[in-house]
């Protein structure tokens, strides 16, 4: 049955950085208002928490917010909706220092005035860092400031298995609580998704377990769609086991990328020429889409190194001295002796593409409002979008300030215009409890393993879909995904136990991503154009007459989504050529 | 080079009528495992109802600390090479209750942190217009509280935790101090309260094994000690100047 407890004005899905900055703004848009957050897990282990780089916002006098807008816009391959980006980069700036007020610890400069870095497609140094923990320092300092709000209610480690759509609008959501294995509904005015990205589609990413899509396939089956799935970014510095992040700064602060002769091999894909310090938009600083690209044309060329993770390139900072390293990218460090067992003060670093981001998520507006009326989203899982075909390093922490905010105030403007709840939700939320009866909480005789479908999800996600694609590739790991999308009826589960069942999440989490990859392969077929993070090699150049349009994935049931396009907002930049090195 | 090691693994359902075991799994010695690694596969190739907590595999979301050998660590930082031949005990942070297998329950560490008022307190209004003005030396004074991740293992290795129900805890007490120390924040009186108080700073016997096995170096013994001091004075100066000169 329905609780009474269970009821909110403003429900939040997802506790990392957009999701407590959603709920602050919230309650504080009206202290009366019950805002709850719901997420699996506690919201310190977000994955908000492993951004390391920084957040980029205009606050230096040399800088200003064209600059800034043209550098975002240039890099996502003019598909990104300038209104949305200029209101990104005005409003990024009052974020940020309110960030600082609440007492995240930004570097300094000996002034006291808080220090920037330059990053990879930035024509200027507008990155602001907390040594290479920034994303950690942002989400434990949002995370602390939430407890002093008494009207903020936390239910940690609960999985939302859906939402209750009813009367045409959003009214909440169905909830498993993971320590006692409950599912009860919890009712919304208003519910706003901030739950991240699906990374985990793919074997080799920066992306922690938690990252599976869960808010994305939410919305997806509620007949909200996703946009612009088909851009995926590697990230160009992974380790090559472990998939652990080298952040950009490490390149920022003059590290070098090197082939198996030790040469620096970017200056022969037009980057630029190798300076012995980092030239900002050139090189090593080019954008990431680009130097993951550079790699496979080496790989191609047999210039790469090999391992036992198949091949990889040095990063090599070696040059930059044990001070640098120490005060500026101690984490680095850290990461390279405690997982990779070297030392970078004296070793150069094993790095290759690793996938890093989707570009793509629910579809909102520049409101935070999905179409689907009482739904709102932000951060890594919606797409406004600002990240257009490839997103700027150090842009998405500020997203998460900046749309967490727009998307929290307009859900809390929401919420008070709605007086109650449809009577309908009693039936949705039965109907719910017994899927998740009948396919995974009491379901016998199941014959393939979780992890069995994970795998081979992700050798087609690999294999048809990564940073190169073609017709022939797509179609064959769609074949595949349909065919693992049948044999997810199938699953064995072993544990039947109510108490925090984690095989029962990670089944769930499974569903999710295999919503995720076929909205990924889809938008990817049928986009015939290479732009930004999606390269098809039987479409090598932009086409701005046929897609300078944002894809729209629409769930259909036993088939593959239905391709729709929506026209890119274009303001004060038509669409150019992206220069960097020269 | 062997080819298997074994995990003795703390296993323990509610559920189940029988009480805790300990039960043994092979798993493949690789030198590039973590001890995580080592547990995955457990539960996706050998036996899906082992449960634990873990998500960013990097050391900076906190999730995977367990008492490895008697010590409490991350797991996903523990080689198994480094503990080889085995086998290897694994069992749940100690001092906890534990909710299943190598979960435990955290709670008293989620109400203490709001109780100590780990956030910023300002007394004056905010003007967003501009940062607050913080040297890098002024930076440096909490920055070393500020890495806490939280992970619990500093609550595992405090004998005094485990002995006294009211006590906060090491964690709890360097993010206390980590706002004290923070040139932008005016809390300190009102928290000084609440450490002074019953459950603060005065049940730590300065063991000190919090900062030995802090995976971050937020060392929460010199926290506590620095807080000592400044208790002491606090305790002092009331007495001393009853007009309430601080």
């Amino acid at each position: 049955m329905i609780q009474k407890s269970h009821e909110c004005d403003v429900l939040i899905i997802g506790a990392g950085g957009a999701g407590l900055r959603a709920a602050i703004v919230a309650v504080e848009h009206d202290p009366g208002l019950k805002v709850g957050i719901v997420s699996k897990v506690y919201p310190m282990r977000s994955h908000t928490v492993s951004a390391e780089g920084g957040a980029a916002a205009v606050i230096k006098d040399f800088d200003s917010f064209d600059l800034h807008a043209y550098d975002t816009i240039s890099g996502g391959d003019w598909l990104c909706d300038q209104d949305a980006v200029e209101v990104f980069v005005s409003e990024a700036p009052r974020e940020m220092i309110r960030l600082e007020h609440w007492g995240c610890p930004w570097s300094r400069e000996e002034s006291g005035k808080v220090a920037v870095r330059p990053f990879g497609g930035m024509k200027n140094k507008r990155t602001w860092y907390a040594a290479d923990k920034t994303g950690f320092h942002l989400l434990h300092t949002l995370f602390q400031t939430t407890l002093k709000y008494d009207g903020i209610v936390r239910f940690d480690e609960w999985f939302v298995t859906s939402l209750l759509v009813d009367a045409g609008r959003c009214q909440g959501a169905v909830v498993l609580e993971m320590a006692t294995g409950k599912i009860e509904a919890i009712r919304a005015k208003a519910v706003v998704i901030c739950t991240g990205g699906g990374g985990k589609v793919f074997p080799y990413t920066t992306n922690a377990k938690i990252k599976t899509g869960d808010g994305m396939s939410l919305a997806y089956r509620a007949g909200v769609p996703l946009k612009d799935m088909e851009f995926v970014q590697y990230h160009p510095t992974g380790l090559p086991f472990t998939g652990i992040l080298i952040t950009e700064a490490a390149r920022a602060e003059g590290g070098f990328l090197l082939n198996k002769d030790g040469y620096r091999y970017l200056q022969d894909y037009d980057l630029g020429k190798p300076e012995p310090v980092p030239v900002l938009k050139s090189m090593e600083l080019g954008p990431r889409d680009r130097l993951s690209q550079a790699f496979m044309k080496e790989m191609e060329k047999g210039r790469t190194l090999n391992g036992n993770y198949g091949p990889y390139v040095h990063l090599d900072i070696r040059h930059l001295g044990k001070e640098i390293i120490n005060s500026r990218l101690p984490f680095v460090r850290e990461l390279c002796m405690k997982y990779e067992n070297l030392d970078p003060v004296e070793d150069m670093i094993p790095v290759r593409p690793v996938v890093h981001y989707m570009m793509g998520g629910i579809h909102t507006d520049i409101e935070g409002a999905t179409p689907l009326p009482g739904l709102f989203a932000a951060g890594e899982c919606a797409c406004v979008s600002i990240n257009g075909a490839n997103r700027l390093g150090s842009n998405s922490l500020t997203e998460l300030l900046v749309f967490g905010a727009r998307a929290g105030k307009s859900a809390a403007q929401y919420a008070k215009t709605r007086n109650g709840f449809s009577t309908g939700l009693k039936s949705i939320y039965g109907d719910e409890w017994n899927r998740l009866q009948k396919l995974y909480i009491k379901k016998k005789n199941g014959k393939i393993r979780i992890a069995e479908i994970r795998d081979r999800l992700h050798n087609a996600m690999e294999k048809g879909a990564g940073i190169y694609r073609s017709e022939q590739s797509l179609f064959e790991s769609q074949k595949i995904i349909e065919n693992l999308q049948e044999l997810s009826h199938e699953i064995r589960i072993s544990d039947y136990s109510s108490v925090f069942n984690t095989e029962i999440i990670d089944a769930l989490e499974l569903s999710c991503l295999l919503d995720i990859a076929e909205s990924v392969i889809q938008s990817a077929l049928c986009r015939k154009e290479s732009r930004g993070s999606h390269q098809r090699i039987d479409f090598p150049n932009r086409d701005d007459r046929n897609y300078l349009n944002h894809s729209l994935a629409y769930k259909r049931p036993e088939n593959f989504p239905e391709i729709r396009y929506h026209p890119v907002k274009i303001t004060r930049w038509p669409p150019g050529e992206r220069i960097y090195g020269r | 080079m062997q080819q298997q090691i074994t995990l003795e693994i703390f296993r323990y359902n509610p559920d189940d009528k029988e009480g805790p075991a300990y039960k043994k799994y092979e798993v493949p010695f690789r030198k590039d495992w973590v001890i995580l690694d080592a547990l995955n596969h457990i539960k996706d190739r050998i036996d899906g109802t082992l449960s634990f907590r873990w998500s960013c595999r990097m050391g900076i979301c906190g999730s995977c600390g367990m008492k490895v050998n008697g010590n409490p660590v991350l797991t996903c930082a523990s080689f198994l090479e480094k503990l080889a031949p085995g086998p290897i005990r694994i069992e749940p942070l100690e001092y906890f209750p534990v909710i299943r297998d190598l979960v435990i329950n955290m709670d008293d560490f989620m109400d203490n942190l709001k109780k100590v008022r780990s956030w910023i307190i300002h007394e004056k209004d905010d003007n967003l217009d501009e940062e607050y003005l913080q040297t890098p030396d002024q930076l440096s004074d909490y920055k070393q509280y500020s890495m806490c991740i939280n992970c619990m293992l500093c609550y595992s290795a405090c004998p005094v935790y485990g002995l006294e129900p009211g006590f906060m805890g090491p964690a709890v007490i360097a993010l206390a101090q980590r706002y004290n120390m923070d040139s932008r924040d005016d809390g300190n009186k009102l928290r000084m309260d609440i450490m002074n108080a019953e459950g603060g700073i005065w049940h730590c016997t300065f063991v000190g094994d919090c900062s030995a096995v802090c995976p971050k170096n937020v060392d929460p013994a010199g926290a506590i000690q620095r807080y000592k001091l400044e208790g002491a004075r606090a305790w002092w100066t009331r007495w001393l100047l009853p007009w309430g000169k601080e």
